[in-house]
């Protein structure tokens, strides 16, 4: 059978999986992880044509007879690509090849143009790296190191829309559509060595492994890392042995793995489904698994085994890559500040104690405090809006602190306004609110829901006045010395002034008048 | 002018030059003959009436403003038909194109029409130019102007026989393991197979990427030359094409009709000859040699240890780049679609699989299985890895023969035309036709084949092949060309002159 034929399996979301709980199975294996990150490069155009990358754009409207694999039509590799792949090779200290090649991958898929993908197999361009991976603990950070096999340009394929069947998959659709905008973005394939020894922070270590991956994209400027828009997508590789020293079990291969909170699910549910397989008796099949974001759950997608023949030989139509040494070297020169320097440098610029950068770093908000600092905000401010107000909307909505439409400006204009008497904390709130709603910058949001502070002396008067005609008793207190109680008299104000005052300054009306 | 199909392309660019003829004449009076006489031949499969004559107009428009694109502004060409040109149907020789028309140009098409020349029609090939006879055409064979019943050589035997029958003065072919020198060969044509990498594969259709070069078809050297020169050079679209310029082909073709080869090193090599190659073929060549050694030339014997492994590793090279240059052709986007009958709601692969199986000739299919076995894990190794050792060696054994001599030469092909239908069922029989031309494409080196006599048994074409380093094109035309004049003269007038006119007395052509 070929691959398409098993794609056409159904689906098996409905079939019961029995799990055994995280901590039930850890007792009882090990898990080995691999992790393969996709990365889609941000240059202008594509891996081996002039075509432009953008995302979004009308179906098939950013294709030629190159990325459309018309017959004769010829690659040219995109040099920026290899930069970018020299670059972020450099990143995870790898070596980089002195020459190497393209290769074809050959199998039949209709979004593939050319049914075969202009990738690289024995000889990467980067190999033999390392990357220590920030971990956030109860007392600060543990470091684990995380052995990178290799890294190597490819070629995205197009994108299959599937019509007519009830859940958008190919299985029950009565056509298919495909986009081949997508086909031939420079990806950059980054393969860890199997992860061992994590333990059960083995979901921990995956999740911070991708984040730190991330972080060191975008500082690398090399890739919009938008995990959401696929940019950045993960391949999930777990195996479970009965111990550390046990040779390795038969792994899955769970795709689709593409947020952050989703590569800790997943890691933590085929841990859980692969352990209540073999503690039955069962055999765990070397397939691909899809991750069903929606669900929590993987299932069976493509049986891989040795079987699965790809064919590679040297692209025939692409010359040898020798990227020259001094190259290679000028890029190492200019590289950004590996992880933990940076770590360490931004916490004794900003101050923070040890357990303020662990929660920043765990709220994967480092590089968005440093941002918003960058924009004028005091560090501590940044650190709150971000970590507080902002964290749980996050939260709520099961997104990344990043894939918020709050952007470290729009937060550093907020304090601004604070600073400036223009709001307060509580106005500052429903001001993200508009924003994450949509509805402009801070300053569109504060004008057109009318949000300013009154400092409107002689309206405020009034109100406290009112406030007090209103509430005898409590201002009897106030007179004779309970200040404690003026809290229900400043709420009573604020309520009337629907929160657009001055708390403070309420406050001090307040007591002046019952003095 | 009813002559003017006579001409050589240099002779049409003089009249064109002393404004004797239009390029509309020139070009209406192949477009004639083409009805003439092609329903015999059969070396086109598109003829673009209206195309090359407006072209030609605007040559002619061009020319009377005083501003020429080139030498060959105005004179008309055939392209084979696995270059893509925009507009114009390119099928390849294979059902599984058919109906498509290309959005682009190749290189090699858009220099033809930079430079000015009418582009009369698409020639016929064996399908995906997997062949040697052209009868593994979708679209029906074409014949050999020197006998009908006979084959033109292939790939490129539509080009060829276009040239041979006088329905154009050039045209453009493509060499994968002799596709242009053994065609010419057998019609008794010039057919130069350039340094890989110095014409532009931009727009080709793949047969094995590493061995393609597309090159002149002409019916004399100089021609060849002119042609070269127009459609070679670097190219930024294909990644494999050469930065660097070659010496001027023009003026060593000049040069070496002087018939002079005082100082020039020539080497036999002695595995290309002897048994296997017919009689008459050999005749032949023993008696160029013997010109070229009364021309001055300084002749020896050269051994190439490894030639006899070319045929070997080619045949797992070609078809393992081919499998997967072909597995594109999926009915998803262009071309050929084929529902398979009594399915209900078809998948995608299983109208992949009846439109392969409907739009692939059997040829094409057999070499998509070998390609496929030898590419296969497990198989590389022994297979394609082994090949490839194999063609480093073969470049070894021409880098040793070009320390000791300028060029080689052999015997382009070992027999004349065979007849049509007689190696059809025996593939390797057919396979062997290439057997002096394949170690050129292995190691990239240019060749040429200048006609070079009648085979005394049968009265057919034999062809004289040069060989020079990568990048030495010159030399060939060098060579090639003091022989065609040294042959010429002894002739008393070109080769092609003995050919058959193919139309009655009396009829209009």
């Amino acid at each position: 059978m070929s691959g398409l034929d098993k794609l056409d399996q159904p689906d098996r979301l409905d079939q019961p999986v029995a799990l055994m709980s995280y901590e039930e199975a850890l007792t009882r294996f090990d898990p080995v992880m691999g992790l393969e990150v996709h990365v889609e490069l941000n240059t202008a155009s594509k891996m081996f044509c002039g075509c432009p990358t953008e995302f979004g754009a009308e179906p098939n409207s950013q294709v030629c007879p190159v990325c459309l694999g018309l017959p004769g039509a010829m690659p040219v590799v995109n040099e920026t690509a290899v930069e970018s792949a020299i670059r972020i090779g450099l990143a995870l200290n790898c070596e980089i090849a002195p020459w190497c090649r393209f290769a074809r991958k050959n199998y039949f898929y209709p979004d593939m143009p050319k049914n075969f993908q202009t990738s690289q197999y024995d000889e990467p361009i980067a190999f033999n790296g390392w990357t220590e991976v920030q971990l956030v603990t109860a007392d600060g950070f543990d470091t684990v190191r995380v052995e990178i096999e290799r890294a190597h340009m490819e070629e995205d394929t197009g994108k299959s829309l599937h019509v007519g069947g009830a859940t958008g998959r190919i299985h029950g659709a009565d056509h298919s559509l495909v986009d081949y905008n997508r086909a031939g973005i420079p990806l950059i394939e980054i393969v860890t060595k199997p992860i061992e020894g994590a333990g059960e922070r083995a979901p921990q270590v995956a999740r911070a492994y991708v984040a730190q991956l991330r972080d060191m994209l975008l500082g690398l400027g090399v890739s919009d890392v938008r995990m959401e828009q696929g940019s950045l997508r993960c391949d999930v590789n777990l195996s479970l042995r009965p111990s550390a020293d046990a040779p390795l079990g038969t792994r899955t291969e769970t795709k689709n793995v593409n947020s952050l909170r989703s590569v800790d699910r997943a890691v933590r549910y085929e841990i859980g489904r692969q352990a209540a397989r073999l503690s039955e008796g069962g055999r765990i099949v070397q397939e691909t698994r899809h991750w069903h974001e929606d669900r929590g759950v993987t299932t069976s997608g493509r049986e891989k085994s040795d079987a699965e023949d790809y064919r590679y030989f040297p692209e025939p139509d692409l010359v040898p890559m020798a990227p020259s040494r001094a190259w290679v070297d000028r890029l190492r020169s200019v590289l950004p500040e590996p992880p933990r320097e940076r770590r360490t440098r931004l916490q004794e610029e900003w101050g923070f104690g040890d357990l303020e950068m662990r929660d920043t770093v765990g709220a994967g908000a480092l590089s968005l405090v440093e941002e918003t600092i960058a924009a004028g905000t005091s560090p501590a401010a940044a650190r709150k809006w971000w970590l507080s107000d902002l964290a749980r909307r996050a939260n709520e909505q099961g997104v990344e602190l990043a894939e918020l439409s709050v952007t470290p400006s729009d937060v550093a204009r907020v304090q601004a306004l604070v600073d400036e008497g223009k709001i307060n904390d509580k106005i500052a709130r429903q001001v993200f609110e508009g924003v994450l709603a949509g509805e402009g910058t801070p300053d569109e949001v504060v004008a057109r829901r009318g949000l300013a502070v009154v400092s409107d002396e002689g309206a405020l008067s009034e109100a406290v006045d009112r406030a007090i005609a209103a509430n005898p008793a409590v201002a009897d207190k106030i007179r004779n010395g309970k200040i404690a109680a003026a809290g229900a008299l400043i709420g009573a104000v604020m309520k009337e002034m629907r929160g657009q005052a001055d708390a403070g300054r309420v406050r001090e009306l307040i007591l002046a008048k019952l003095s | 002018m009813s002559n003017l199909t006579r001409r050589t392309a240099a002779e049409l660019a003089d009249l064109l030059a002393a404004g004797e003829t239009t390029s509309v004449e020139i070009t209406s009076a192949h477009l004639d003959r083409i009805t003439a006489v092609d329903a015999q031949v059969h070396a086109f499969l598109h003829v673009d009436t209206e195309g090359a004559l407006a072209a030609a107009g605007a040559a002619d428009q061009r020319r009377a403003a005083g501003s020429v694109s080139s030498t060959l502004d105005g004179v008309p060409i055939a392209v084979k038909d696995i270059l893509v040109t925009k507009g114009l149907p390119t099928t390849c020789g294979s059902r599984i194109l058919q109906g498509w028309v290309p959005p682009y140009d190749a290189t090699v098409v858009s220099r033809l029409k930079a430079a000015g020349l009418p582009i009369l029609g698409k020639t016929n090939m064996d399908e995906f130019a997997m062949g040697s006879s052209t009868e593994h055409s979708a679209y029906g064979p074409t014949h050999n102007p020197w006998d009908l019943d006979r084959i033109p050589g292939g790939s490129g035997g539509g080009s060829a026989a276009a040239v041979a029958a006088f329905e154009a003065p050039m045209a453009i072919g493509t060499d994968t393991g002799g596709s242009i020198r053994q065609p010419g060969a057998v019609t008794g044509t010039v057919g130069v197979k350039p340094t890989f990498g110095g014409v532009s594969r931009y727009g080709l259709v793949a047969l094995a990427n590493s061995l393609d070069q597309a090159g002149p078809v002409t019916r004399t050297i100089l021609d060849a030359a002119l042609l070269h020169e127009v459609v070679g050079g670097h190219d930024p679209l294909d990644s494999t094409s050469i930065d660097q310029r070659l010496p001027s082909l023009v003026d060593a073709a000049r040069q070496g009709s002087s018939g002079d080869m005082s100082g020039v090193r020539i080497g036999v090599v002695k595995e290309l000859g002897g048994e296997g190659y017919q009689t008459g073929v050999g005749e032949r060549f023993e008696e160029s040699v013997a010109l070229l050694v009364g021309a001055g030339a300084e002749v020896v014997e050269v051994s190439c240890p490894h030639f006899v492994h070319a045929l070997a590793a080619y045949y797992l090279i070609l078809p393992s780049e081919a499998s997967s240059n072909l597995a594109k052709f999926d009915a998803m986007r262009y071309g050929l679609r084929v529902l398979p009958e009594g399915v209900e709601a078809p998948s995608a692969e299983e109208v992949m699989r009846a439109t392969r199986d409907a739009g692939f000739g059997d040829e094409v299919k057999r070499r998509i299985i070998l390609g496929t076995y030898a590419l296969s894990s497990g198989y590389y190794d022994a297979y394609y890895g082994q090949a490839q050792k194999v063609r480093t060696l073969i470049s070894r054994d021409f880098e040793a023969a070009f320390g000791q001599v300028d060029v080689l030469v052999s015997p382009t092909a070992p027999t004349t035309a065979f007849r049509i239908g007689e190696k059809v069922d025996d593939p390797v029989s057919m396979y062997l036709n290439d057997i002096a031309t394949i170690p050129a494409n292995l190691a990239g080196v240019p060749g040429l084949s200048v006609p070079n006599g009648l085979a005394a048994e049968d009265g057919l074409p034999t062809g004289f092949q040069v060989l020079a380093p990568a990048m030495a094109d010159d030399r060939l035309y060098r060579v090639g060309s003091a022989l065609e004049s040294l042959l010429v003269q002894q002739w008393g007038g070109p080769l092609l002159a003995q050919a058959p006119s193919l139309v009655s007395e009396g009829a209009s052509a």
